[in-house]
């Protein structure tokens, strides 16, 4: 719903590096999102020509590397991946507490030259 | 050539956040942001939770609204402080937005700071403002299925009121499915089902809330 500001700050980490770097151009972004923010990719790579138009990172791809839902059970001290966003341990049937992937959006790594 | 950069897109809000949390917390505040859809009950929470608390706690209010002053005019009729953000079109606040509206406000003679956020169910839970308290109603109306239709909001709240309970009778909502649903998604979630209304089921909800910000208030002197 918000992905033209979040468009824009992408935009502004990329330019600043890019100028830091002295990128002529930016070929790619590399961005981790993870499942439980509620970004939509194609509306954020939508709004990346406009947002660009006239910099150096205009017409540079945005690739998406998304990251599951994953939780831990404190009981089976193992990792699991959710579903429908329900919390319950597949082996044991315990709920867990605590969510350790899924909310990340992150600029990782640009490509440029 | 490559470049790594690993710095997350919301750092800037959440760095405002934190400095937002410390003022809250040197001033033995409880800031309270209060998310829920358009018409769930947002402003009628606020009112009713004056009502109960005035004279107990004391309470400031910001209002955020995406045009218009009519909550905060509603609100003013209380006697207690009252900031409006209008965001001009932004489905959300931001920390940089409540950190100006603090500006307007006497941080030290407040207890409880309630933030009434833009009507939505999404974006709202993606911006944290600094607040200790996260508050998100649900109404009857809206039906019983919204926790899997707008997981993050559900996922990330410490409190979720059940508001309209009052409508119980005439919907098919089922209170029980909702339960079982969110304690699958949020074990820890306190609800409270209510009716803004009737008033039924407030005063354990404004009892919960006083022994919060007293919480609040014995951390700060320790």
């Amino acid at each position: 719903m918000h992905e033209l500001g979040v468009t824009e700050s992408i935009a502004g980490i990329v330019l600043r590096h890019a100028n830091m770097n002295g990128a002529r151009r930016v070929l790619k972004v590399n961005i981790k999102l993870g499942e439980l923010t509620g970004i939509v990719d194609r509306y954020v790579s939508f709004y990346w020509d406009m947002v660009t138009k006239d910099t150096v990172a205009q017409g540079a791809e945005l690739n998406f590397v998304k990251v599951p839902t994953v939780a831990y059970c404190n009981r089976c001290r193992e990792e699991f991946r959710i579903e429908e966003y329900d919390l319950t341990c597949p082996r044991c049937g315990e709920v867990a507490s605590d969510i350790i992937s899924g909310r990340e959006f992150v600029v990782e790594s640009i490509e440029i030259e | 050539m490559d470049i790594r950069i690993l710095e997350g897109v919301f750092d800037a809000n959440e760095r405002i956040a934190s400095e937002n949390e410390a003022l809250f917390r040197e001033n033995g505040v409880l800031a309270m942001n209060l998310m829920a859809s358009p018409g769930a009950g947002k402003t009628s929470l606020v009112s009713r939770t004056l009502e109960m608390l005035s004279g107990k706690v004391s309470i400031g209010v910001i209002e955020g609204d995406i045009a218009s002053s009519v909550d905060a005019e509603k609100i003013k009729s209380y006697g207690v402080p009252v900031v409006q953000i209008n965001t001009g079109g932004a489905c959300h606040l931001d920390a940089a937005m409540i950190r100006e509206a603090l500006g307007h406000l006497d941080l030290p003679s407040l207890d409880l700071l309630i933030i009434e956020n833009v009507g939505n169910l999404v974006c709202p839970a993606e911006f944290n403002l600094g607040e200790g308290l996260r508050v998100m109603i649900l109404s009857v109306a809206e039906g019983h299925d919204k926790p899997l239709k707008y997981p993050l909001m559900f996922s990330q709240s410490h409190v979720l009121l059940v508001n309209k309970i009052d409508l119980l009778g005439m919907s098919d909502f089922d209170v029980g499915t909702l339960r079982e649903t969110v304690r699958r998604m949020n074990p820890a979630m306190v609800i409270f089902e209510v009716s803004c209304r009737t008033g039924e089921g407030l005063p354990a909800w404004a009892e919960w809330l006083e022994r919060m910000v007293r919480e609040r208030k014995n951390q700060q002197r320790m």
